[in-house]
């Protein structure tokens, strides 16, 4: 259905008798908006204008939403026009398309086309639409680089797809990602690149676009976050884009989704008055009075809109304005779906949390579905579904009324029909008037009336409840329901539970570990999922100790979170009461040299540090170093052959020794000796809490070993091997753990010791209170009587190792994460105000 | 620098539930801070309580736990939230196509007081 160049359904208009309209509007755009006002006029008043329709594009008016349903091949080009030719002809409307406007003559009041044709206007509308924003990085002309906006870049991506290959896709928003699905479902290989960390950022939260792109990927696509585009390469033509990371991905098609920007450039030649957008008042009337503009190239009390359902909302009003009573435009609010993928995903309104503010939050792992709806003020402000959108129009509603929802607040997340129940507002009646043999448990099948029978039975708690019929044993999402059920039957007698892990979670730190395992979960944002978190991110509890878990569970493949990291650990160093840093090299077993005490002088003096101390593990703590100096400190340390002492972290601090047989009258073996090899052994390891060694070469316990995690006491026959010590808060000896005869023997015993502990110690939780929870027996009973079981702990800490052993100061001093030390901006203060006293 | 509005740098450089610095010349710091929802805020960089340099804490939600003691603040209003009891200035602070834009007249004020 082209009509370039041509005028169509009103033939010799302008010779012919005026049998429509007197006044005459021009509209220029054939889009979505220009067309509806058209309708919109129409139907209030098909007699008052003769109209002239401009459209650059050599088509109809088409719905250009469903342009991503044609990519994909589920529709073609002739279902998705909204007025066919037929419709122009019938309403006197004449067409002029493919033949864009060139300017604007107000004075005359005329608009000139491209190919020379003047017509005169008493209204004009001006429905432009929008632009599509083309980063500007070399290569961004190459043939092969399109956009996304009309019929033409879909023929484009058409023709390159029947030629298969690689695309890239530019930009991971709705535009963007229904782009990559159209292209991959018609067999291309596509990757996509989207500079933020998350997907659709400005529409979903982080864990929605987690869910997002783990699924994108499970369907074959590559999803590169965090990819900043540097150039578009190739000879001639697109043959692939270079990221500013140094890596290249190769493209044969490369679509720039990145944003679009209000098409203005007519308006502001003509010299009306533009902001982001063409500046209409109410009624979508312009600076100048005969001018009026609607859709996405204007601005409205501030805001411009990407969306079709306001542009509805305009046309009404500009119609309203133009033909009959005035009624007004007052802006919109919006909402999101993602069309194309069969990927249900909605999002409406503010979800970004602020001031008073309260999220209420529902992940039902096992049907992939989270669900956040954001209160303030007892009224929803804004929601975001995945997985399950049957409810986003009722949430929408809600918001755009700004209904009062306290009284549904406690079942607002399960949906309208949930939430209008009736009678069943209140969650225990709810759950009362289940039947018997209602399943509670999907994981392990259990029905209303076992649950309440083991309860009946003597089960007092949510734990005895698990132990004895498996519900909410597995993936606990039917927790709330046995709670409920617990209240009901025992009211007050209900015992609580061990602590959680915090307040996002109703899961234990063991439920957590165990589930990380038995589930395999490899990030931060799956096990908020998989496990119901709460809350959307967390908080300063859960966030480092979920990064532990992970990071103990699969080592070399979890990826670290430094945002979930306290400070000491991100910095690699200790953060002190003024804000400067601490740092201590290491200084195996407790040794130096006179090369290291150079290096560490040195620091001392060049950085200024105000003081130096001996610490109670044998090492040197330099204090005072501000934040920006801490690499270049590292780098002069790891110049002298020095590394991180690991001082600040949750990890392996000191490995504490006396001289034993080497210099003491008493020594009976290589206390020295043992010490700097088992700290060999064990640095670099992440641990629930720090943790410290110590190894005496004699009775007479000269390392104080007895009150460290691991202590060595070395006798003529061997080595005595005590756990459990604590110097801290609460001082506690150690227990004796068993008696080795050699080193070897020793060493092995101090890394299954460890591992059991980072195993299944809770996160901030030391040795000492660990041993006292589980009993020194079971530890005993795991390292000393299972000789199999010791030696896979010890395998499963070494392998460990081999990812961990590397120095953190190295990474930094030689720039890695480097604005981490740097200030982002300067900002003068005195010179400012010079500034101005001197206008 | 536009006016009324001062840019400091550009929006990828504070990382998702992160903070960077801003260096005033009279030695006090600015933290601006970057939520999981994408909200940006910016507080003087002293905790209410002992001065704890609160870009250093762990951002989650809408506040920051300071690294020294753990109170929490709130980054919309940065008043401690709970049981404790202090506040610290805040300061305007939007993003615009890209740019971190912080207000002007806020700064200059805070950095009076
Ligand atoms: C692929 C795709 C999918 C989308 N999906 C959705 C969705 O799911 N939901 C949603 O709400 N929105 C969606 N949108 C956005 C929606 O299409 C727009 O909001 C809407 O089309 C804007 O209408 P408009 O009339 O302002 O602009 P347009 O529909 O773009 O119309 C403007 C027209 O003006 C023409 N024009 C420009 N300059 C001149 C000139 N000088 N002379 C003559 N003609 C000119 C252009 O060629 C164009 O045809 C999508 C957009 C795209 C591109
Ligand atoms: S612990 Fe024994 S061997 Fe070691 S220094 Fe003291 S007395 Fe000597
Ligand atoms: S200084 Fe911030 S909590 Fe103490």
């Amino acid at each position: 259905m082209d009509f370039q160049g041509t005028g169509i359904g009103a033939e010799n208009r302008d010779d012919a008798p005026d049998t429509v309209g007197t006044q005459r509007l021009v509209v220029i755009g054939n889009g979505m908006a220009g067309c509806r006002a058209v309708e919109e006029i129409l139907a209030r008043d098909p007699g008052r204008f003769r109209i002239t329709i401009f459209g650059a594009e050599p088509h109809v008016n088409y719905n250009r939403i469903m342009l991503s349903p044609v990519l994909a091949g589920e529709k073609s080009f002739d279902e998705i026009v909204i007025n066919d030719a037929a419709w122009y002809a019938d309403n006197g409307i004449e067409l002029v398309a493919g033949d864009p406007v060139a300017a604007i003559d107000r004075a005359a009041r005329t608009v000139t086309a491209n190919s020379g044709r003047t017509v005169g206007y008493d209204r004009l509308l001006i429905a432009t639409g929008s632009d599509p924003f083309i980063i500007p990085v070399p290569g961004k002309d190459l043939p092969g680089v399109i956009s996304f906006r009309d019929m033409k870049d879909v023929d484009a991506m058409l023709a390159a797809a029947d030629r298969g290959g690689d695309a890239v896709v530019i930009g991971g928003g709705l535009l963007g990602l229904e782009a990559a699905h159209g292209l991959s479902l018609r067999g291309m290989k596509v990757t996509v690149l989207h500079l933020m960390p998350t997907l659709m950022e400005r529409q979903l939260d982080e864990a929605a676009g987690w869910l997002l792109k783990t699924e994108l990927e499970r369907r074959g696509q590559t999803i590169l976050t965090g990819a900043d585009t540097a150039a578009i390469v190739g000879d001639g033509k697109v043959e692939g884009v270079a990221l500013k990371d140094g890596s290249t991905i190769p493209a044969s098609l490369v679509v720039m989704a990145v944003g679009i920007r209000p098409s203005t450039a007519l308006a502001r030649a003509a010299g009306l008055a533009v902001g982001r957008g063409i500046q209409v008042d109410d009624h979508m009337v312009t600076s100048d009075p005969a001018i009026l503009a609607v859709g996405e190239c204007v601005e409205h009390d501030g805001q411009v809109y990407g969306l079709v359902a306001p542009l509805w909302e305009m046309c009404r009003a500009l119609a309203d304005g133009l033909v009959a009573e005035p009624s007004g435009y007052r802006g919109s609010v919006t909402s999101t779906k993602l069309k194309v993928s069969g990927i249900d995903v909605f999002s409406a309104g503010d979800f970004s949390g602020g001031d008073g503010a309260e999220d209420i939050v529902l992940r039902d792992a096992a049907r992939g579905i989270y669900k956040r709806v954001v209160l303030r003020e007892d009224k929803v402000v804004g929601a975001v579904l995945y997985g399950d959108t049957a409810d986003g129009s009722w949430y929408f509603d809600l918001l755009r009324k700004g209904d009062d929802v306290s009284s549904i607040r406690d079942l607002i997340i399960f949906g309208q029909a949930f939430a209008q129940g009736g009678g069943q507002a209140d969650p225990k009646a709810a759950v009362a008037a289940l039947s018997d043999d209602a399943e509670i448990c999907g994981c392990n099948g259990v029905s209303k009336g076992k649950v309440v029978a083991s309860i009946q039975a003597g089960a007092c708690s949510l734990d005895a409840v698990r132990a004895t019929c498996k519900a909410s044993a597995s993936c606990g999402s039917c927790t709330g329901l046995v709670e409920n059920l617990l209240a009901l039957a025992l009211g007050d007698a209900v015992e609580s539970g061990p602590k959680t892990i915090c307040k996002c979670s109703s899961f234990t730190h063991d439920d957590v570990r165990r589930e990380i395992v038995a589930q395999e979960l490899r990030s931060i944002p799956e096990v908020m999922q998989k496990l119901h978190w709460t809350t959307p991110d967390g908080c300063s509890s859960c966030r480092p100790a979920l990064n532990y878990y992970l990071l103990c569970a699969w080592p070399g493949a979890y990826v670290d979170d430094q945002q979930s990291r306290f400070v000491n650990e991100r910095l690699h160093a200790n953060i002190q009461k003024d804000g400067t840093y601490s740092v201590v090299p290491r200084m195996w077993g407790g040794l130096t040299n006179p090369r290291e005490l150079r290096a560490i002088a040195d620091v001392v003096e060049k950085y200024d540090a105000p003081m130096v101390k001996v610490t109670g593990g044998q090492r040197l703590d330099i204090f005072g170093i501000r934040k920006e100096d801490l690499p270049a400190v590292w780098a002069d340390l790891n110049a002298a052959g020095m590394v991180s002492g690991h001082a600040y972290g949750k990890a392996l601090r000191t490995v504490k020794t006396c001289v034993g047989s080497e210099w003491c009258r008493f020594g009976t073996q290589d206390s020295t000796g043992l010490g700097v090899k088992a700290e060999k052994m064990s640095w670099g390891s992440w641990m629930p809490h720090k943790f410290k060694i110590a190894v005496s070469g004699c009775p007479r316990n000269c390392a104080e070993a007895t009150i460290k995690d691991f202590g060595v006491i070395c006798v003529d026959s061997g080595y005595e091997l005590h756990v459990g010590g604590n110097g801290g808060i609460k001082l506690r000896g150690t227990d004796l753990l068993c008696k080795v005869a050699t080193e070897q023997q020793a060493l092995d015993h101090i890394a299954a010791f460890i591992q059991l502990y980072r195993e299944e110690a809770w996160y901030l939780e030391r040795t000492a209170p660990w041993i006292e929870r589980v009993g020194i027996d079971h530890v005993r009973r795991r390292i000393v009587e299972d000789a199999v079981g010791r030696e896979a702990l010890t395998a499963r800490f070494l392998f460990s190792q081999s990812f961990s052993q590397d120095d953190p100061w190295a990474a930094r001093a030689a720039g890695k994460d480097r604005e981490q030390h740097a200030h982002l901006g300067e900002f003068r203060p005195l010179e400012i105000l010079a500034a101005e006293g001197a206008r | 620098m536009t006016g009324d509005w001062i840019d400091v740098g550009a929006l990828v450089e504070i990382p998702l539930r992160g903070a960077r610095t801003i260096k005033a010349a009279n030695g006090e710091e600015i933290a601006i801070f970057r939520t999981a929802g994408n909200r940006l805020y910016a507080l003087v960089n002293r905790c209410p309580h002992k001065q704890g340099h609160l870009s250093q804490g762990i951002v989650h939600g809408d506040a920051v736990t300071c690294p020294l003691h753990n109170w929490r603040i709130s980054l919309s209003t940065g008043e401690a939230l709970g049981e404790d009891e202090g506040c610290v200035p805040t300061i305007p602070v939007r993003a615009d196509a890209g740019r971190i834009l912080i207000s002007r007249i806020a700064m200059l004020a805070t950095l009076a007081a």
